[in-house]
This record gives structure tokens, sequence and C-alpha cells, in this order.
């Protein structure tokens, strides 16, 4: 476990807290990609980051906004690199972050659980507009590689559905 | 460099032009798919694909390089990814051929230690919506109507003869080849049998059969989409956006 020193929490919390490109009201924390900020001397810091997914486009958009909230704090020098293990997940997701989405209009993950864990219960996805469950898949895939497209029966409305990864 | 970092890179290019090569080719159904469900669905695995091999070409040298420079002979895609489309049928052939293949690879390759393990143990869960996707239109046109049902007949029978060619040995790459067609054959057949298809009964290797792209050898189609794909970058050296 590496210990982070107080600045570096400090700019870890303002890195974390620019919002997700595409997901404008989650923060780059609670959508759980911020992987670490060290700084590697006076005025240099590196940031690590991981994609949602392998071939996601918002990941360099995310590295210059990082970039641009560090250099408003004075810090020079910023790189931003990708990390691709451990693999991120939808668990990696925060409660907070699931509760945005869903008031945003977007069905949140639901839970996996560890790989060789219990086996979770397998829960509806409720619609985030009238609290239904009762909906159904319209397609696999969505706006983005990480949604799927749902309808609800009740309500009737579309929605989008942040499915499990 | 030394010969262990050649066949990684080696292995890299298969893989990653695999990748590259079939995402180009489910990118030419943007804004030509039957619905736009599949539309986006389509484009959206296309994204997963080049996310692949823009790590697994950054192994090798300049992604964009190997991408827009290379000629036909140079590309070690499988001859199975630069197959034209077809109809739909076509595509969802190839998408559960390869998508079936792609999950037993990236499963063994993410339970090792090896160079490709941390995308494989990313890119496994992608495949798995790939998948889902190819098995669920399968089932769909294969026990529709009689017209969908011919169709994707004609279009399974018309690529299984490029299957064989996942299961050979690719230099830098290890893993169990064997187990892994075994696992492919045991589900592209119960895919197939629940949609009320015939297995195609057809040669997969040999002398007769197709699949020499991992040695630079392509169908004749491939140099039309390369010039395709790569035109605009040629036509253009060092365009920036």
């Amino acid at each position: 476990m590496v210990t982070m020193t107080a600045l570096e929490e400090e700019l870890s919390r303002i890195a974390g807290a620019v919002p997700d490109p595409e997901l404008p009201v989650l923060t780059l924390r609670e959508l759980g990609v911020l992987r670490g900020v060290q700084v590697l001397g006076p005025g240099r810091v590196e940031v690590e980051l991981t994609p949602t997914y392998t071939g996601c486009p918002a990941i360099e958009a995310m590295a210059s906004d990082i970039e641009r909230a560090l250099h408003d704090h004075g810090v020079p020098e910023v790189s931003v690199v990708t990390v691709l293990a451990p693999a991120w997940s939808t668990d990696d997701i925060s409660d907070e972050g699931r509760r945005k989405l869903a008031e945003y209009g977007i069905a949140p993950p639901r839970p996996q659980g560890p790989a060789d864990g219990p086996i979770p219960l397998t829960l509806a996805i409720r619609c985030p507009h009238c609290g239904s469950t009762d909906t159904e898949l319209l397609s696999r895939f969505s706006s983005t590689a990480c949604k799927a497209l749902r309808r609800c029966t009740t309500c009737r409305e579309p929605f989008d559905h942040f499915k499990e990864l | 460099m030394t010969a262990q970092t050649t066949a990684i890179e080696a292995a890299a290019l298969a893989l990653g032009d695999d990748a590259l090569v079939l995402s180009h080719r489910l990118g030419e159904w943007a804004g030509n798919a039957p619905v736009l469900e599949e539309d986006v669905a389509l484009a959206n695995i296309a994204l997963d694909l080049l996310g692949q091999a823009r790590v697994l070409l950054s192994l090798v040298g300049d992604e964009d390089e190997l991408a827009y420079l290379r000629e036909e002979r140079a590309f070690r895609n499988t001859q199975l990814v630069e197959q034209p489309n077809g109809d739909f049928a076509h595509t969802i052939a190839r998408q559960l051929y390869f998508s079936t293949y792609q999950k037993l690879l990236y499963g063994q390759l993410a339970s090792g230690e090896g160079p490709f393990s941390g995308l494989a143990a990313k890119a496994v869960k992608e495949v798995a919506y790939h998948q889902d996707h190819a098995e669920h239109w399968t089932l769909r046109l294969g026990d529709g109507t009689p017209e969908s049902h011919t169709r994707m007949q004609r279009a399974c029978d018309a690529l299984w003869r490029y299957t064989g060619e996942m299961f050979q040995p690719v230099d830098g790459l290890d893993v169990d080849l064997t187990a892994m067609e075994n696992s492919w054959l045991a589900s592209v057949t119960a895919v197939l049998e629940q949609a009320t298809l015939t297995v195609p009964d057809g040669p997969r290797t040999g002398a007769w059969t197709a699949g020499a792209g991992r040695q630079g050898l392509h169908t004749e189609p491939f140099g039309r989409m390369l010039a395709e794909m790569q035109h605009l970058h040629r036509s253009h050296p060092g365009a920036t956006w």
C-alpha cells in the first residue's frame, strides 16, 4: 500500500472532482477510473487513469480535463498515464455515483460481487423514470459501449442502462 | 531486440490486426444497418475492437503507421475477419465464429501471466457482450422465417472454411489451441443446433481450405478494404485534426 502525502491527497481530490465528459453528473472518482496521483518532483505530477472500456474514446477528454484542472491548481507538468490492470469493473462505481446515475435517468449497473464469491441475486433493472421493475431489453448496445437500451413496460419510456462489466 | 520480444510482437501484430480489420469491416455498417439499434450495436462492437487493436499495435510500434502505411502482405490478420460484410447474416456468422474464438483466447490469456494478460482480462468482458449479441442474432435468424433461415445457413456455410485458421499456432502466443478449438466447436455447434441450423460439414483445415492470412496472404476483397481504410492518411501525410 502506497501512502499518499498530504499534497498528493489534495491533488487526487482535485483530479477526482473532474466530471466525466460523457456522464457529467458523475465525477471521475465516483466512476472509479482514477487509480492514483503521484508527485514525481517539484511541479511534476503523474496521474493514473483506467478506461471503462478498452476503446473508450472519453479517456482522452478525461486526461486533458485532469491536466487542465491540475494546471489551474499550479502544477506546471502533468502526465496522465493509462493503466489496464486490474481491469475496471462497474462495481468500482461508488454508491453516490449509482444514485446520481439513476437521478440522471440512467439505470445503474447491478452489483456483481467477486468472481469467485457467492452468486449474487439477479436484481431487476428499475426504470429510472417511474421506478417500475417491469422493463425490457431493446438493444445490448446503446448511445455508448457501456450502456444498453431498455424500455419500461409501465411508463413506456425508453432509458439507458449502464450494463454490468 | 531479443528473439522473445520479436515473438511477442509477432503475436501482438496477429491479434491486433484481427481486431483492427474486423473493426473496420463492422464500421462499414454505420449508417447502413437494417435497424438503428444494429447500427449502434455494430459500431459499438467496432469501437471495442479498435480499442484492443490500439493497445496491441502499440506494443509493436506506432499504431497509425502500422494501420495506415503497411502494405497488404504485411498484415497478419486471419482471412475470416477480412471477409466482406455480405448480407446481415454473413456479418452475424462472422461475428459468431470470431467472438466465440476471441472470448476463449482472451479467457486463456487473462488467466496467464504473459504480456497480454492485462488487456485480455479487460477485453474478455467486452467480448462476452459481442458473443452474446452474435448468438442472439444467430438464433433469431436461424429460427426465424424461411428466408432468414436460408440466408443464415448460407452465411454459416460460406465462412466455415475460414474458421480453421484461428487455431493455427502463432509465434509468441502461449495458449492451448487444441482445447480452444474443442471448446469453440462445442459452443458453435450448440448455438447452430438451437437455431435449427445445420453445422457445416466442409473441411476447416487442409489443402483445400482457406487460411494463410497469418502468413500475409489475403483474399481479394482485403486489398479494396485497405485502399479505403488507408486512403485518407496516405493522401494527406502528417495531417492532424
